[in-house]
């Protein structure tokens, strides 16, 4: 009975990627699409990003100033090359041409050259060398163009790769101190899409995007300034296309827009089905499952497929709506204008006339009006950039505003030679205020002691190695190690007199030598070699490629389960901590291999104070003392034999008459 | 190029249609300069030689109007057509690969590993698929604007597009060598990005080691190297990129110039003598040459947009093409259903890669008989799982044969096979849905008594009731919301619906108490009598009431016999026994 569309949407609609950038956007045209489609999200409260994004970049301040500035020079030249073809077009036609600044200057410099130039390359013809000096002045105001483009691109470069990296440290380092509830209540995935996407789309935004908009808005403020100049009249002509763009542009923008999201939701759910049942396949083929899962998986391929041609359709009309409506505006251009030029030629209207349109103006205007779209086009796509970008922004900084673990009190101490005398008392701890987890516990350890853990899944066996390094702060009572409040000491003190073997067993890229040298940066290839002894590690070790050389890829997926808790064990046993906490170390080691380790984990908790949480009742037989947890309460305590004497819960347990669960 | 054909020819009417539509846009670019030369030239004219004046502009005007809105037709059009052909297509490859992958035996799926299948899956078709909707609309237009304008320049003025032969090979070249560098470099800059993010995505799962080892200053600095690598390699990837905006920008300038230099003095002596260009040709002239080094540009950009989408196609047609190794096509009695439940094993051997030289199981000889309870014990790795996971052929053997009920297991249809036997994997997964979804994977026609009745087989029913929502409680993704046990107890009932002949449980009761467990056995023996029992498990506990025990050690069985046969005869069951029960006796006593 494979489930409904609706039901399927349902179960998988959480699962739409976080804004991922591109993911399914469609191919624009002329380089706009892509760029333009991403979404992200609207952000909050903008002003406030935006001063902060300042922060970051004001450091470049003289850079963006010499930026700007090239900015500027590349735009200007950019459109002064354009409007020193109408002189020389006209001069070269043989018309009359409006006696310009442009031609005076060229007038000017072929005045002062033209006796060189006749030397040099024998031009008589005036009009010929008015050619060349024009051209030679193009020349000049397109290499200072190019040249100041290129220092644009180039300082920009700097500015934006630095300050994404600047924000990229600062959040890593503010990461790092969030509290491990942050950690335990964000997923991975999230905090990876602020690396990733957000700030990527920060850093677009401050590489392309400021620029482009300035420089947008230079072009079209020129390019006016130029048609009215040019002639009023036609520049009122293309002046009336404005809105007609931008209302035309919005209007398709917010369709494509609602196309797009749904087009996501779609994908997401896609994706998310897709990762499930992929992952899932071998279970799939055991319960002969794959018809249902071709059925699923077509429903939603189809919803997709259908929304998807939408959304393309409509990411995909922008560009020729918006270039074929600036040809109409072009087209009229070149009418009216020829009109006009062929009024001014025939003598009605008079070339002084600010209605007078000669060739050359005529065909810079066309240039001018073909193009006219092009700086719209991109404000408006760089304002969904900008939209993307600051939302993004507002999320990294949503993490760099948090809380991070409370600082040191002012005289915390530093615990010299720590023994290890733990006490708790009257401990009450909840993760949230309105769920307790722990009630009441009380307990001492002293140096030298193996205190034991045993009670069902969510007991609170892991909470109370929790609360011991203050990974979570306790809410009521006091836990106290050699007579001092482990609020009053120094948190990395604290944390580094504790070595934890934990039940997940991650572990880092890089070599097994460095992998269990993680807890001891300065012990010895010798240490390390001895610690992995001490975990009977090293006889796996040398039986990898390159024994300790070998490198770890992708948490060390060359691993068994049991081995990889094996160098979890090696790692912590290189500490010298006075206190060590087993959170199920060993329960992916087979019996026999855990038998075998059973002397290097005696020696290892010699001389320290030990907590062990285990599963299999066997490991914790010789502790000192076992703590039967349920419900966040210590029912029963003593010594294995005292707890089977008393043949409560321990017994019951141990003797298998009873669950854990 | 064929397979992609298949996917083209049903929807071959919108795959002509968009390049067609887009001609259209094509060609009306390459006549507005033309136009405009002739509002010039025509139109306007010359002093002393004065054109045909407001009518014929007026009209020609109205034509550039009604070009420049059926090339706006033609681009929606283009649009249209060109969504409908590349999403039908990319969904139509979607879902055969998908299909494909449902074929796949776990052969297939490891060779591939299911995260990579994802990839191909989802980037991979969305990369092709947005190649194809760009390829329908950029690779007429493009390559169209560019031979169309070296056309139209040619025929305006033949000399002066001699240049072109110059220019274009010129800037192709220019493109080609600062692409050849930049590439790699873009390349270098990718692994520096996966390099960071490996680094980002280790530190958060390790978090709570980084913490207790106070390691946080260590990774920072790790993280800040990663993070300078990438920056450099940024840099030095950019730098390319930037080096080509202006570089083309100046040879198209250079371009411009030398037209204008030839055109100029061509026009200035048809002024003087009537002979040579016109100044309306020139001003197209001009356009054109624009026109030839924009498409010059967007060519470049389609080409490295087509490297991509190889190699995406090429990871595609990977999993298209990956024959799969284990199908019941030759089966010879498709008909048959698993009804007795006895398994034999025939001198079976098996490695997972047919050219590595460790064989997982070695010549193994087992005969199981039906209904009966059958444990299996031994290291990690000594090929336990592999050897249950021939009876419903998830494997093939490469040695000797697999009987179940005195058949070979390949004559048997695999659905009709895998019907028969329940098998709970190892690494077991639960699927988004409510609880009962999930059961019903077992029997999708199950009553809810039977539902019931199974999940209390499975010591799972108390749990579930207990969930406010019971069976209706809704699943995360991968069952994220049940405990560890849970999910095994939950897995277990759903192989249990099936009503298996032979049930198979790998290792799937290490997070059960041995309580529950010991409960979930003596369910096993009352309510599963007539199925055979199999049950893979790192306790002894849990193996040791069985009627027969399998001591498995590197590949071979080096003990058969019950609980006391084998403490009197085999060391290594013995082994294992001291090491997980010393002492125990005497609580028990």
């Amino acid at each position: 009975m494979a489930r409904t569309l609706e039901e399927l949407q349902k179960q998988y609609h959480t699962k739409a990627p976080d804004g991922k950038r591109g993911a399914m956007g469609g191919p624009g045209r002329g380089g706009h699409g892509p760029r333009g489609q991403q979404m992200g999200g609207k952000p909050k409260n903008s002003s406030d990003t935006i001063k902060r994004l300042f922060s970051y970049i004001g450091k470049y301040k003289y850079r963006y100033i010499w930026v700007f500035l090239c900015m500027f020079f590349s735009t200007v030249t950019s459109l002064l090359g354009s409007y020193m073809l109408s002189p020389i077009i006209n001069r070269v036609a043989g018309v009359p041409s409006k006696n310009d600044f442009a031609d005076r200057a060229i007038l000017m410099v072929t005045g002062e050259l033209s006796p060189v130039l006749e030397g040099l390359f024998g031009i008589k013809n005036e009009t010929v060398a008015y050619l060349l000096v024009g051209i030679l002045c193009l020349a000049g105001i397109y290499v200072v163009g190019v040249i100041s483009t290129f220092c644009q691109s180039k300082l920009m470069l700097y500015i934006s790769q630095g300050t994404i990296q600047k924000i990229r440290n600062d959040l890593f380092r503010k990461v790092q101190t969030l509290p491990v509830r942050f950690h335990d209540t964000t997923p991975t995935g999230e905090v990876m899409s602020r690396f990733t996407n957000d700030v990527d789309n920060i850093g677009l935004m401050l590489d392309t995007t400021i620029v482009s908009l300035v420089s947008g808005i230079v072009t079209l403020l020129g390019t006016l300034g130029f048609m009215l100049y040019t002639n009023v009249l036609l520049a009122l002509v293309t002046v009336v296309f404005i809105p007609i763009f931008a209302f035309g542009g919005a209007a398709v923008a917010k369709r494509s827009r609602k196309f797009y999201s749904s087009q996501q939701a779609a994908l997401g759910s896609l994706n998310g089905y897709i990762e499930e049942s992929v992952t899932g396949q071998k279970v799939v083929k055991v319960f002969n499952h794959e018809k249902e899962c071709i059925d699923e998986f077509s429903l939603l391929n189809d919803d997709l497929r259908h929304k998807q041609i939408y959304a393309q359709f409509f990411g995909g009309i922008m560009g020729p709506i918006m270039g074929n409506l600036s040809k109409v505006s072009y087209s009229l251009t070149v009418g009216i204008g020829g009109i006009l030029c062929y009024q001014t030629l025939i003598g009605n209207i008079s070339v002084d006339s600010c209605f007078a349109l000669t060739v050359g103006g005529l065909t810079i205007f066309a240039t001018y009006a073909s193009h006219f779209a092009r700086p719209i086009n991109e404000i408006s796509m760089q304002m969904n950039t900008v939209f993307s970008a600051l939302a993004g922004a507002e999320r990294v900084f949503k993490i760099m505003d948090m809380p991070p673990e409370a600082p040191d009190r002012e005289n915390a101490s530093d615990m010299k030679n720590m023994k290890g005398h733990v006490v708790l008392d009257h401990v009450t701890f909840g993760y949230n205020p309105d769920k307790v987890i722990l009630k009441d516990i009380s307990l001492y350890a002293k140096p030298g002691q193996k205190v034991a853990f045993v009670g069902s899944t969510g007991a609170g066996k892991t909470t109370i190695t929790n609360l011991l390094n203050r990974f979570y702060e306790i809410d009521q009572g006091s836990i106290t190690i050699d007579g001092v409040e482990i609020c009053d000491i120094k948190r990395d003190v604290l944390r580094s007199n504790i070595a934890m073997v934990l039940q997940d067993t991650h572990l880092f890229s890089g070599t097994v030598m460095e992998n269990i040298r993680y807890g001891r940066p300065d012990a010895t290839d010798e240490e390390v070699i001895q610690a992995a002894k001490t975990a009977s590690a090293d006889g796996f070790i040398r039986r990898l490629s390159k024994g300790y050389q070998t490198r770890l890829e992708g948490d060390g997926a060359n691993l068994s389960q049991g081995q990889r808790q094996l160098l979890n064990i090696a790692r912590a046993s290189l500490s010298k901590a006075p206190i060590l906490v087993l959170d199920e170390a060993t329960s992916s080691v087979d019996t026999r291999t855990e038998k075998l380790i059973e002397k290097g984990m005696d020696s290892l908790m010699e001389d320290r104070t030990t907590f062990v949480i285990a599963h299999r009742l066997s490991t914790v037989r010789d502790a000192d003392a076992i703590m039967v947890l349920e419900q966040g309460e210590i029912i029963e305590r003593g010594s294995h034999d005292e707890l089977l004497a008393m043949k409560g819960r321990y017994y019951e347990l141990y003797t298998g008459l009873k669950e854990l669960d | 190029m064929k397979r992609w054909l298949h996917y083209i020819k049903p929807y071959w009417v919108y795959f002509l249609l968009g390049p067609l539509c887009m001609i259209v846009e094509v060609v009306g670019e390459m006549f507005l300069p033309k136009f405009l030369a002739q509002v010039i030239n025509e139109g306007v004219g010359m002093s002393g030689n004065t054109g045909n004046g407001n009518g014929y502009i007026t009209v020609i005007c109205i034509a550039m109007i009604g070009t420049a809105l059926l090339m706006m037709l033609g681009g929606v059009g283009g649009a249209y057509f060109g969504a409908k052909a590349s999403v039908n297509f990319g969904s139509d490859l979607r879902r055969d690969i998908y299909r494909k992958v449902q074929k796949f035996s776990f052969a297939n799926i490891d060779k591939f590993s299911a995260g990579s299948l994802v990839t191909r899956l989802t980037n991979d078709v969305t990369q092709l698929q947005n190649f194809v909707n760009m390829m329908l609309r950029m690779c007429l237009r493009s390559p169209g604007m560019l031979v169309g304008a070296v056309i139209m320049a040619v025929s305006l003025n033949p000399r002066l597009a001699i240049i072109l032969a110059f220019a274009i090979p010129l800037i192709l070249t220019t493109q080609f060598l600062i692409i050849r560098k930049g590439f790699p470099r873009f390349g270098k800059m990718q692994t520096k990005i996966d390099a960071l993010n490996s680094t980002v995505q280790e530190n958060l799962t390790n978090v709570r080691v980084v913490k207790s080892f106070v390691r946080e200053e260590f990774e920072n600095e790790k993280f800040s190297d990663a993070n300078g690598e990438l920056k450099r390699a940024g840099i030095d990837a950019m730098n390319v990129m930037i080096f080509m905006q202006p570089l083309m920008m100046l040879l198209m300038n250079l371009t411009t110039l030398v037209v204008l230099w030839l055109g100029g003095n061509q026009v200035i002596t048809f002024v003087q003598t009537g002979f040579g260009m016109e100044v309306g040709d020139l001003s197209a002239f001009l356009t054109y040459v624009n026109q030839i080094l924009f498409s010059l540009m967007m060519v470049t950009m389609l080409f490295m947009n087509a490297s991509r989408a190889l190699a995406s196609g090429r990871r595609i047609c990977e999993v298209l093409d990956e024959t799969v190794d284990l199908t019941d096509e030759n089966s010879t009695q498709k008909e048959r259903m698993v009804t007795e439940g006895t398994v034999t094993f025939k001198n079976v051997s098996f490695r997972y890669y047919k050219d590595s030289e460790e064989t997982v199981l070695n010549h193994i000889n087992l005969e199981i008989p039906s209904g009966s309870t059958v444990g299996i014990i031994g290291s990690t790795g000594c090929g336990k799982s592999t050897l249950v996971s021939l009876i419903p052929r998830l494997y093939d053997a490469d040695e000797g044969e697999v009987l179940v009920d005195g058949v070979n297991v390949k004559e048997y249809s695999l659905e009709n096979l895998r019907n028969g036997i329940g098998i709970v994997l190892q690494k077991n997964i639960l699927f988004s849905g409510t609880i009962e979804d999930n059961l019903r994977w077992g029997n999708q026609n199950a009553t809810d008594e039977e539902l019931q009745k199974n999940a209390e087989y499975a010591q799972a029913d108390l749990f579930i009731r207990n969930f406010t929502e019971g069976y209706q409680t809704e699943l995360g993704q991968g069952g994220v919301n049940v405990s560890g046990g849970q999910k095994q107890r939950l897995c277990i009932a759903r192989a249990l619906l099936k009503k298996p002949k032979i049930l198979i449980l790998d290792d799937s009761t290490s997070a059960v108490d041995t309580a529950t467990e010991a409960n979930l056995r003596k369910a096993f023996r009352t309510e599963l009598q007539d199925s055979t029992r199999i049950i893979i498990a790192q306790r002894i506990t849990s193996v040791m009431d069985a009627d027969m025990i399998v001591v498995m050690e590197d590949g071979r069985i080096t003990g058969v016999g019950n609980h006391k046969e084998l403490m009197a005869g085999n060391q290594e069951y013995q082994e294992i026994y001291y090491s997980q029960m010393d002492g125990k006796e005497e609580a028990h006593g």
